[in-house]
Formats: structure tokens, C-alpha cells, sequence
């Protein structure tokens, strides 16, 4: 007896759906999760290939199907049938993709969100109450160093506008640096120790704030493990949080095309264990003794 | 064989036409001869372009940079981005193929201003030889297709300038061209003929050209207010002067969103006309293939700041350009479904412009998926400006666009010459393009989400195998245009004689002679009303013209 239609295409379409989870699941193409936030957009990730992978094996065994099935055989002639449309269908695969992209746009959005990106950074309320957090946690020693990490007092009207918010902050008084990006090269600087390094230094687990200006062009800050990037604009600075949740040195790439070593520009970021990071802290510190970090206080 | 003229138009004068080959060589006023001239160009441009890419790729097989010096990379790499979009894409799906078909189909003469239309396609070779001329004069502009500010305010002068000359020469081609479709598409419709009966390239063609005359403009202005500050150092968007580098990224992508909307819309209408009559099926769902491509010009222009969800944007900015650029999924979700559903149960024959338009249907739901994908801006930002945007594109403008221009070229060649492609060897072209495209772009996906970013001519070791994969690929790309070249000039003279409707076809263009004779048709102009009427018993469409009517029953 021929199995019904319906059922057949019910196990066709359970099988479908089955093996797009399956491959969302388990099949690995991102480096290693090195962020507070990287295991969030992974999350994201698995979801919209599993959906991606519906879809596309889907319309591609329909297509594959109907190519064979319905091939015009040795001597055939004549036409199909003249059907020219079907108003239930065309609903139905109208509010196919509507839902589905209406529940990747709220997913993604929340995704967003617990990432800190909806936190506006333009807002100078925001700004402002960030710098009283790190003025409380470092004490009075670094008020004046305080106005260097924030430049030009917030006024309402400067623009900085980031990649990805402060929600992290939370997690302890963030680690403000200066990053400056020029044909070919970042310098990171920072205000608590007076410290310039070519290379970014910081702690698992503790918050970091960068503060990025560019001199020449655009440029883009991006670190493939924290799943971050943010462009690096002359004459308006952004900000970027994250916070390193693993050990090691991973690549900082310059992603916007600036020039003819646009290639060649990268740098690494050292993710140190807290009592590591204190060392390198120690050892690299211009200014006084008073001004340690608020990093090894805390961390 | 005799043709009987109808009497001449003023737009024509007889005697000032040269004839035979020597027409294309000349500024004819015939819009067939015009549609060739584009096709001849941009092929001829596309062969340049696809060099470039082969230096591209060539470069890239290693990871240091050794085979172009990095000046030079940056160089051919801005080159390739604007000959394959602006002398490539955009005048092929639209100059070529619209103004062949496009008078067909509204059963006109000739397009609304033949004049106009030669002087749009008079722009595009000095303006692409201007174009690769910079590269050996003066050095060809660094900054990429995009010509970001302050970079581009940094690079050497010279070639950036004529970088934006000829990119202002092409966009007033493509102005022109499209008001002349507007006009064509409303104005010179044969009496009787419904817009809601045209063919589906009419429609897909009436929207990028609307694309067309609302965004170039913005482009031009943009790339002029670009040219003061480099020439006469105004600060627009320069921010050492006071300017914003940020809102050249606006201005710029909102014509270059559109552009690709203004390079696939066109793709899809073709696709729209080749299916029915290869599957031997009506269009499926032809009033919301209309309405979706409405969406899709709507949705288009509203959508430009995905490309710029790294470069400072407030967060509503970013919340509003997610959900508008994850609805264009909708109107092109709608488009693919109907096209399914047009093969279903149809008498489908697998020729080589089948093959193509097929392959065109999986390449293109791949990119727009990954499209979705990088909608979402938690993901974009992760893999913007990497190699993953590289693999996307490429699915959607080779995979989709360029799929589409060889299966059209497969179907009407008969049309344009008289003469039958060669089948085995365009199945053998479709073969090898379709594994080497796969294995040149797939891999690049990866390349982005673990690292490796755009427009580098160096790269870390660990990539090193997946690009020479990905060189491979465009290697067999290269290769597989040699069977195609072969093909079209030896069927062009010795191919199998075509006759003038080999598919059976519906649509207009079939309804006369192969090749056409000037102005189209030897009497009047049939009345199709139905262009899609496959499996439809006679007498229950009216094909008006006798023609139509024959032809309509042979197919039976
Ligand atoms: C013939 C096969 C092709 C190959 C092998 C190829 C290869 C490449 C490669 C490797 C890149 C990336 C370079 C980089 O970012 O470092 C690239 C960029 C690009 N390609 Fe292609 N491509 C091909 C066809 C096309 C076509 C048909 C178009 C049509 C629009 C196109 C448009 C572009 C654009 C706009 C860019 C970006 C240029 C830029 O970043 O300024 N390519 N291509
Ligand atoms: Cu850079
Ligand atoms: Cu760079």
C-alpha cells in the first residue's frame, strides 16, 4: 500500500528539521569563545545556521526532487499542467519567512541586548555615570588621571558612539585604555600607570573599556575570538566593552581597509591570569607607586 | 528570406544605418543592436574583470605577499570590484538583455528615446577604458569599489579621480537607461496591452530602473562633493577639516545598497521568463511576483546602514536596518516558492539554460541566507568586513547574477543569431563553472568567521590551504569561460539553424523572425496577453496575432 502524502511529507519535513538542528549543533566553524559575550553570539550563531540549514537543504531536495521527477522524458512533448497560482499557498509561504524573520530579528535583538549593545553610549548620563564608578573604585589617587581616560570632559553634545555597551560593567570597575589606530598600527594607552604598549594587555574576568580614536583613516579594531569589532574613526571616537573570560593571546586584526599594509596591521591582545596581569602591570608602570591598578585591587 | 517593412519612423532614418555586421560598430539607433553592443562590451569587460580576479587570486595563494606588490594589490583589487559591477553587471542584466526585450515585450518598435539610448551606451566604453587606462598612466585608485573617505582623500590623486570620473560617466549611462525604461515600460505599450499582462522582465526592469533614477543620483553627488575634497581639499568628509567620514558611508551606500537589487531584480525577471518555457508551465503566482518585486524596491531603499552596523551607528539605527534589510527575505522568499512551484509538475527540460537558471536558484538561496544572517547585527559585527562578506556577495552577484546572464545568453541565442548554442558543451561549461564558483566561494565562508579579513594581500599560515582551495575554484571559473568563447563564435556561423521560435516560447520576442528584423516586427505587432498561457486548452487565451496562434498550437 503507498504510504499517504501527508504522512510522507510530515516524516520528510521531521527528518528536515532533525538534521538542521543536528548540523546547528555540531558542526564547529567559529575559533575558540574568548569573551563574556562570544558564547552569547554563539548561541545566535547555532540558531541561525540551524534555521539556515532547514531552509537551504529544504528549497535545495525540492528543487532536486521536482528536477527529476518531473524531467521531460525521451520523445515527450506537450505542456504541464497550467496552474498559475494558488492563494493559499502564497500565504502560506508568505508567513513562512515572516515568522521566521520576525523570530531571528527578536532573538538577534535580545541577543544584542544581553551583549550590551543597546546601552546608548551617546547618552552623556550614561558616560557620566560610568566615570563616577571608576572614580569610586580607584579613590581619590586618580582624579586627575581620571579626566585623561575620558579626554575632554563629556560634554552632552560629544558623540561617542560604540560597538558594544557597559552592561558588562557590572562585573567589576572596567579597565579603561586608549587605543589610538594609525597606518599601520594600534597603541594602546593607559591612564592608570601611564603605560603605552603596542600590544593589549588584560585580565580574565575584568572589564575593559576602550576608548578609540583614530589619526589617519579608518581602521577597525577586531578580535575574531571575542566576536568584536568596531571600526576606528579620525574625529569621533567609539567605545568598545568586553570582558576576557579565557587565557592566552589572540590576534587583533585592523578589518577596514587602510592602505597598502592594511594587511600587515594587526597587533595581539594577552588575556592574563589576574596575578600575571599585576606583574606585567608593575613592570611597565611610568607613574607613581599610589596609582595601582584598580585591576589587581579588585581582581 | 524577404522582409517586408512597415513604413520607416522618423527615430530610424533608413539610409543613415549602416547594415550587416558593420551596425554594431556604429551608433545605431536599433534597440536590438544596442542590447548587442552592451552584451559584446561587457563581456569584453568581464573578461578583464575576471583576469583581475585571477591576479587576485593568484596573489593569494600564498600568504605573504609576493606576486603583486601591496600597492598593486589594492590597485587591482578596487579595479576588479568596479569593472565587474559597473561595466559588467549592471549594463548586462540591464542594458543588454532590457533594451533587447524590453520593446518586444511591451510590442514596440524600438525603445521611448532611441537617441537617449544609444548615448547610454556610447558612455560605457570610454569610461571603462578611462577606467583601466588610470592603471597604467597614473596608477589606478587604492581605496576599494567603496572609496571610503579619508582613505580615498590619502591614496594617490590621480587615479582616484579618474576612478570617479568613469564611475560618473557609467552612472549617467545608467540614469539615461533607466528613464528610457520607465518611459518604454509605460508609455509605449501596444494599444490593448494590460500592465498586468507583461512579462515578468518588464515589471523586474520598471523596478531597477525606479532603483536606478532615485539612488545613482545620490551616488553622483556623492562622488563630486568626494572629488572637491580631493582636488580642491574641502573638507566634506574629511575630518581633519571639520568633515564626517561617516556620512560618505551613508550617502554611498545608499545607492550601493540598491545596486544590488539593481544588478539581481533584473536576474530574477529573466529567471522569470526562461522557467515557464523550460519547464513548459505558467509563471506560478504572477500577481504577487509583481507585488514582491515592489517590496523589494521599497524594501531596497530603506535598508543601506546594514553595511555600516561597525562604523558608529546609535543602537536604534542598527534595531531599525536589522529588521528592514531581514524583511527583504520575505518578497524574495515569495519569488523562489512561485519559481519552485512553476517547475512542480511541469515538463521539465534540463538544458543548458536550465541548468544555469537552477543553479542560480540554489546559489541564490544560499546568499540570501547567509544575507539574513548578516542582518542581524550581534552576528554582522563578528564577520564584517571578512572574508565571510566576500562568500556572500559572491553567491549573490556570481552565483546569482552571472548564473542567470549565461543561462539567458543559452536562451536567447537563437534569438540574437539565428542559431542554436551547442548543448553538450554548454552543459560542459555549466559543469565546470558550477564546481569551480562552489569551490572558489563556499570556503571563503569559513575563512571569515575564524579570521582572515577582506581585502588583505598577506595572511596567517593556518589559512593558507582553504585559499588555494579557493584559487582552484577560480581557476576552473577561468577555464570554463574557454568552452563558452568556443561555443558562441562557432555556433554564431555554423551552429544548428534555430528557426524562429526553437522553444516554442509565448513571450513576444518569439513571434517573429531570428534573428528580428528592424523595428521588430514585418506587420503588426502581435497582441500577447498572455505570455505564460503553457498547458492552457486554445481558445481560452488570446494570443491576438495570427502568429501567436500558430505557434501556441505547434507547443501542444
Ligand atoms: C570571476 C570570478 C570572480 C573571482 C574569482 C572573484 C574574486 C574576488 C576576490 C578574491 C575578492 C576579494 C578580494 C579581497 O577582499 O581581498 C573579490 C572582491 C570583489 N569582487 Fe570578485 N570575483 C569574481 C567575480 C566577481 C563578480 C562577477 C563581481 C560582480 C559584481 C565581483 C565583485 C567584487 C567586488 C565588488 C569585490 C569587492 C572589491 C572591494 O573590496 O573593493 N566579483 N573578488
Ligand atoms: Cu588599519
Ligand atoms: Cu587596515
Amino acid at each position: 500500500m503507498p504510504i499517504p502524502s501527508a504522512v510522507l511529507s510530515l516524516v520528510v519535513g521531521m527528518a528536515l528539521v532533525l538534521s538542521g538542528l543536528w548540523i546547528g549543533q555540531n558542526v564547529e566553524l567559529l575559533p575558540v569563545a574568548a569573551s563574556l559575550n562570544a558564547p552569547i553570539y554563539d548561541q545566535l550563531f547555532k540558531v541561525l545556521f540551524s534555521i539556515g540549514s532547514i531552509l537551504f537543504i529544504g528549497i535545495f531536495g525540492l528543487l532536486v526532487f521536482s528536477l527529476i521527477r518531473f524531467r521531460r522524458r525521451e520523445g515527450e512533448s506537450g505542456d504541464g499542467v497550467a496552474v498559475e497560482g494558488n492563494l493559499q499557498l502564497e500565504i502560506f509561504w508568505t508567513a513562512i519567512p515572516a515568522v521566521v524573520v520576525l523570530f531571528v530579528g527578536i532573538y538577534s535583538y535580545d541577543i544584542y541586548d544581553r551583549m550590551g549593545g543597546m546601552v546608548p553610549l551617546s547618552d552623556p548620563h550614561a558616560m557620566h555615570g560610568s566615570m563616577i564608578t571608576s572614580q569610586e573604585t580607584d579613590g581619590s589617587g586618580n582624579a586627575v588621571i581620571q579626566a585623561s581616560v575620558l579626554g575632554t570632559p563629556p560634554e552632552p553634545s560629544a558623540r561617542i558612539w560604540g560597538g558594544i555597551g557597559s552592561a558588562q560593567a557590572s562585573a567589576g570597575a572596567p579597565l579603561p585604555v586608549e587605543v589610538t589606530a594609525l597606518q599601520f598600527a594600534f597603541l594602546f594607552h593607559y591612564p592608570q600607570g601611564d603605560i603605552t604598549s603596542g600590544e593589549l594587555h588584560v585580565q580574565k574576568g575584568q572589564p575593559v573599556e576602550l576608548r578609540m580614536e583614530a589619526r589617519d583613516v579608518i581602521h577597525a579594531f577586531w578580535v575574531p575570538e571575542f566576536r568584536l569589532k568596531q571600526d576606528v574613526i579620525p574625529g569621533q571616537p567609539t567605545l568598545l566593552t568586553f570582558t576576557p573570560t579565557r587565557a592566552g593571546s589572540y590576534p587583533i586584526i585592523c578589518a577596514e581597509l587602510c592602505g597598502p599594509y592594511h594587511g600587515g596591521m594587526r597587533s595581539t591582545v594577552v588575556v592574563h591570569e589576574p596575578d600575571e596581569f599585576a606583574t606585567w602591570f608593575e613592570k611597565n608602570n611610568t607613574a607613581t607607586v599610589a596609582t595601582a591598578p584598580s585591576a589587581s585591587s579588585t581582581g | 528570406m524577404t522582409i517586408t517593412l512597415p513604413p520607416q519612423t522618423s527615430s530610424s532614418p533608413p539610409g543613415l544605418q549602416p547594415q550587416g555586421w558593420l551596425r554594431y560598430l556604429s551608433f545605431s539607433l536599433d534597440h536590438k543592436v544596442i542590447g548587442l553592443q552592451y552584451m559584446v562590451a561587457g563581456f569584453f569587460f568581464y573578461l578583464v574583470g575576471g583576469a583581475l580576479a585571477g591576479m587576485i587570486r593568484a596573489e593569494l595563494v600564498s600568504p605573504i605577499s609576493d606576486f603583486l606588490s601591496r600597492e598593486v594589490y589594492n590597485e587591482v583589487l578596487t579595479l576588479h570590484g568596479t569593472v565587474m559591477i559597473f561595466l559588467w553587471i549592471v549594463p548586462v542584466v540591464n542594458g543588454a538583455f532590457g533594451n533587447y526585450l524590453i520593446p518586444f515585450y511591451v510590442g514596440a518598435r524600438d525603445m521611448a528615446f532611441p537617441r537617449l539610448n544609444a548615448v547610454a551606451f556610447w558612455l560605457i566604453p570610454p569610461a571603462g577604458f578611462l577606467l583601466i587606462a588610470s592603471y597604467f598612466i597614473a596608477g589606478a585608485a587604492q581605496s576599494g569599489w567603496t572609496a571610503y573617505p579619508p582613505l580615498s582623500l590619502t591614496t594617490p590623486a590621480a587615479g582616484q579621480v579618474v576612478w570617479i570620473l568613469s564611475v560618473l560617466l557609467l552612472g549617467g549611462s545608467s540614469i539615461f537607461g533607466g528613464i528610457n525604461f520607465i518611459a518604454t515600460i509605460l508609455k509605449m505599450r501596444r494599444p490593448g496591452l494590460k500592465m498586468m499582462q507583461l512579462p515578468m522582465y518588464c515589471w523586474a526592469m520598471l523596478g531597477t530602473s525606479i532603483l536606478v533614477v532615485l539612488s545613482t543620483p545620490v551616488l553622483a553627488g556623492t562622488l563630486v562633493l568626494l572629488s572637491f575634497d580631493i582636488i580642491a581639499h574641502t573638507g566634506f568628509f574629511n575630518p581633519a577639516l571639520g568633515g564626517n567620514a561617516v556620512v560618505y558611508q551613508h550617502l554611498f551606500w545608499f545607492y550601493s545598497h540598491p545596486a544590488v537589487y539593481i544588478m539581481v531584480l533584473p536576474a530574477f525577471g529573466l529567471v522569470s521568463e526562461i522557467l515557464p518555457v523550460h519547464a513548459r508551465k505558467p509563471l506560478f503566482g504572477y500577481t504577487t511576483m509583481v507585488y514582491s518585486i515592489l517590496g523589494i524596491v521599497f524594501l531596497g531603499l530603506i535598508v543601506w546602514a546594514h553595511h555600516m552596523f561597525t562604523s558608529a551607528t546609535p543602537p536604534w539605527m542598527r534595531l531599525f536596518f536589522t529588521i528592514a534589510t531581514a524583511f527583504i527575505a520575505v518578497p524574495t522568499g515569495i519569488k523562489f516558492f512561485n519559481w519552485l512551484a512553476t517547475l512542480w509538475g511541469g515538463k521539465i527540460a534540463l538544458n543548458s539554460a536550465m541548468l544555469f537558471s537552477c543553479a542560480f536558484i540554489v546559489h541564490f538561496v544560499f546568499g540570501g541566507i547567509t544575507g539574513v544572517a548578516l542582518a542581524q547585527v550581534p552576528f554582522d559585527i563578528h564577520v564584517h568586513d571578512t572574508y565571510f562578506v566576500v562568500g556572500h556577495f559572491h553567491y549573490v552577484v556570481y552565483g546569482g547574477t552571472v548564473f542567470v546572464i549565461f543561462g539567458s545568453i543559452y536562451h536567447w541565442f537563437p534569438k540574437f543569431t539565428g542559431r542554436m548554442l551547442n548543448e553538450d558543451l554548454g552543459r560542459f561549461h555549466f559543469l565546470i563553472t558550477f564546481i569551480g564558483f562552489n569551490l572558489c566561494f563556499a570556503p571563503q565562508h569559513w575563512l571569515g568567521l575564524n579570521g582572515m579579513p577582506r581585502r588583505v594581500a598577506e595572511y596567517d599560515p593556518q589559512f593558507t590551504l582553504v585559499n588555494q582551495i579557493s584559487s582552484v575554484g577560480a581557476l576552473l571559473m577561468a577555464l570554463s569561460t574557454l568552452p563558452f568563447l568556443i561555443n558562441v563564435f562557432w555556433s554564431a556561423f555554423s551552429g544548428r539553424v534555430a528557426g524562429d521560435n526553437p522553444w516554442n516560447a509565448l513571450t513576444p520576442e518569439w513571434l517573429t523572425t531570428s534573428p528580428p528584423p528592424v523595428e521588430n516586427w514585418a506587420g503588426e505587432a502581435p497582441l500577447v496577453t498572455h505570455p505564460y498561457g503553457y498547458g492552457v486548452p486554445p481558445g481560452r487565451i488570446d494570443l491576438g496575432a495570427a502568429t501567436g496562434r500558430e505557434i501556441w498550437s505547434s507547443g501542444q
